[in-house]
């Protein structure tokens, strides 16, 4: 399949009064044309500021990409100026924020908010745009769309703003679509109307949905493949079978013990992972997680574990996978809905350094 | 709307009656009177006058005549200028201190955005250094030392405007200026401040995201919202440009309404007090008026009660 996006190695820093803070620690991940990757992870993991580097959308300064690539079809966006990113901002690559009270501007009528970007992108007139615009809203599932479009943000609701903020982002049908935590603030009923509307436009468009959350129930419906992000690193990446039923790290087995399912409703009480990340001004020599970690190995405190692939889509990055390392059981919790993958390799795998 | 204007209009016809009683009986309690001068009048000569201009009536007549008049826009004549009714003064005036006072609120304005986009736009490098320093100075420097200083040096020493008096545009720059000062200072860090938040919002990190080129943001999308407290600063505005222009006028011998108001103020000279302080508060009243409604109309959050929408 043919990839849209490959993202190496990159690391992202924001200068602050209390030092540098090492946001984004060396993520690499790649996503295909038409595919949903998820990305999930505690608060302050480096979820947003992953995705918004992806458009450089992070403000610089303070902040900075301090190594890298981003490969958009091919070509690297790092070196690339303000200027030079106006032309894939909103055309190539789209973005939908957590909240959809504050990401419209006020003063301004929705249906104009739709139209800027197609007026820019598509070099379309003005009655043109409006007919797009309403054409956009009525896409987006919004009733009444010719009156919708003269209205104010104050006057939608939240849902109805958020399937607004989608109209925006897919006006010039990109290719690349960042959701951050789109159904966040939203209540349940509408989270769902709004999944179920993103993943009928991702249909019928082709477009590639990078999904942010915390919500691993939201990722089982939506994605593909699944990234889980600690403290600014993806710890473990694979496609949404692997990661809910074969999971190799015990980050991800903290996530998943801690997720509420329908069949341990209550029963037994939630495991949240014990602890708070650490500090990226000053990350930990070793494994970043380890001291939240109970199968923490003595060589976790001393040195990064390496990334080790499982499957031919399946990386993790413990040394609970190494040949060496002693055998560990996942909690309970975990244990009960591994499955065995035929996929997987033999044994995992050493990732050599570049990829 | 309609019903809206309905209502503030009638909002603003009590607080004018409020006014006048107020200005009709502090000037009754102010001690003197206007023909007490240098030299005592005879007190036949006294009592004439005083009949002339009805002082000797009891004073609820008075007040009553008063608010006939004011009502018929008769403001009476001048006690000190024989000939001149307050009607003539404000005719003559008003049209001086209007331009004064509109050249001053564009300068004030215009400058005062300018800085203070400028300023947020450049955050903690040197021209935000450099514009907050000098609004700091402008709010803190009182007009009469500005349009004292503005004299010396750009008019004294280096020649460039004329001192004083008021003939052509060249004579209403340094006036200007003086007047604007302080007020432009005061929206340049207001601008500032609220453009700051502004473009730490959501919703430009979405017109960003859109594509839209940094200059495109600022205008339309950052600078509509961040001028909202500008807008609702033009009515205090509009009163501090009035009460500056008292003692600009004075310092630059500008024949202006602010001037007249002076003047009558030392001569006691009751009808023209009255008179222009009911005249400036007819001002007062119009200028906030418009700015609520422009403020409705600008944000379309607000919704002008009474009205449908405030769009
Ligand atoms: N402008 C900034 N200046 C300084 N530090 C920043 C800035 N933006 C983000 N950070 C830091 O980068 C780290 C990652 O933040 P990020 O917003 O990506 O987290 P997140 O995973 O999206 O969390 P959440 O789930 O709460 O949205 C945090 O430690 C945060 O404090
Ligand atoms: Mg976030």
């Amino acid at each position: 399949m043919e990839k849209v996006l490959e993202v190496k190695d990159l690391k992202v820093s924001f200068q602050t009064y209390g030092g540098t803070v090492q946001a984004v620690r060396g993520v690499s991940f790649d996503l295909h044309k038409g595919e949903t990757l998820a990305i999930v992870g505690e608060s302050g993991s480096g979820k947003s500021v992953t995705s918004q580097t992806l458009m450089k959308l992070i403000p610089m300064p303070p902040g900075k990409i301090t190594g890298g690539q981003i490969l958009f079809n091919g070509e690297d966006l790092v070196p690339k100026s303000d200027k030079e990113m106006e032309s894939i901002r909103g055309k190539e690559i789209s973005m939908i924020f957590q909240d959809p009270m504050t990401s419209l501007n006020p003063t301004m009528k929705v249906g104009n908010q739709i139209m800027e970007g197609l007026i820019k992108h598509q070099k379309v007139s003005k009655a043109d745009a409006k007919k797009r615009a309403i054409e956009l809203l009525k896409l987006v599932g919004i009733p009444m769309p010719e009156s919708r479009v003269n209205q104010y943000p104050h006057e939608f609701s939240g849902g109805m703003r958020q399937r607004a903020m989608i109209a925006i982002a897919l006006a010039a049908s990109p290719k690349l679509l960042i959701a951050d935590e789109p159904t966040t603030a939203l209540d349940v009923t509408i989270q769902a109307q709004i999944l179920e509307l993103m993943k009928g436009l991702q249909d019928k468009l082709d477009t590639s949905i990078i999904f942010i959350t915390h919500d691993l129930g939201v990722v089982a419906n939506v994605a593909d493949r699944v990234a889980v992000m600690y403290a600014g690193q993806i710890v473990e990446i694979g496609t949404v079978d692997e990661i809910f039923y074969d999971p190799k790290h015990p980050y991800t087995w903290g996530l998943l013990a801690s997720m509420p399912s329908l069949e341990n409703d209550g029963n037994d009480e939630l495991a949240a992972i014990p602890g708070t990340p650490p500090d990226l001004t000053n990350p930990p020599v070793g494994d970043a997680f380890a001291p939240r970690n109970k199968y923490a190995l003595a060589i976790d405190y001393e040195e990064e574990p390496p990334m080790f692939q499982v499957s031919e889509t399946h990386f993790a990055k413990t040394w609970l996978l190494h040949p060496d390392a002693p055998n560990v059981e996942p909690p309970d919790a975990v244990k009960q809905r591994i499955r065995k993958m035929s996929s997987n390799f033999d044994k995992p795998v050493l990732v050599k350094e570049g990829k | 709307m309609a019903k809206y204007i309905g209502k503030r209009l009638l909002y603003m016809i009590i607080s004018l009656w409020l006014i006048v009683t107020a200005t009709f009986f502090l000037m009754r309690v102010a001690p003197g009177n206007p023909f007490a001068s240098e030299k005592k009048l005879p007190p036949e000569i006294e009592a004439n006058l005083q009949a002339h201009y009805g002082l000797d009536k009891p004073w609820y007549q008075q007040y009553t005549d008063y608010l006939v008049n004011v009502v018929t826009w008769d403001f009476g004549p001048s006690f000190k200028y024989k000939s001149q009714t307050v009607n003539d003064l404000i005719s003559e005036g008003f049209p001086v201190s209007f331009l004064l006072g509109m050249e001053a609120i564009f300068i004030a304005v215009a400058l005062g955005v300018l800085f203070g986009v400028i300023a947020a736009l450049k955050q903690n490098k040197w021209q935000d250094y450099t514009t907050m320093a000098i609004a700091v100075l402008g709010i803190s420097v009182p007009s009469f030392i500005m349009a004292s200083f503005l004299q010396y040096f750009l008019a004294i020493k280096l020649g460039v405007f004329p001192v004083a008096r008021w003939e052509s545009f060249q004579h209403t720059i340094l006036p200007a200026i003086a007047l604007a000062a302080g007020p432009m200072a005061y929206i340049a860090r207001l601008t500032r401040s609220s453009m700051i938040e502004v473009l730490a919002n959501d919703y430009i990190k979405t017109a960003k995201a859109k594509g839209l080129s940094s200059g495109v943001i600022t205008v339309k999308h950052a600078m509509r919202n961040a001028l909202l407290p500008v807008v609702t600063y033009l009515g205090p505005l509009t009163a501090s440009i009035l009460t500056g222009s008292f003692v600009i006028e004075k310092i630059f011998g500008i024949p202006g309404l602010g001037f007249h108001f002076v003047t009558s103020i030392t001569n006691r000279d009751y009808t023209v007090i009255m008179g222009v302080t009911v005249f400036y508060s007819i001002i007062l009243l119009v200028a906030i008026l418009l700015v609520d409604i422009a403020y409705g109309i600008i944000d379309p959050r607000i919704k002008l009660a009474g009205g449908k929408k405030g769009e």
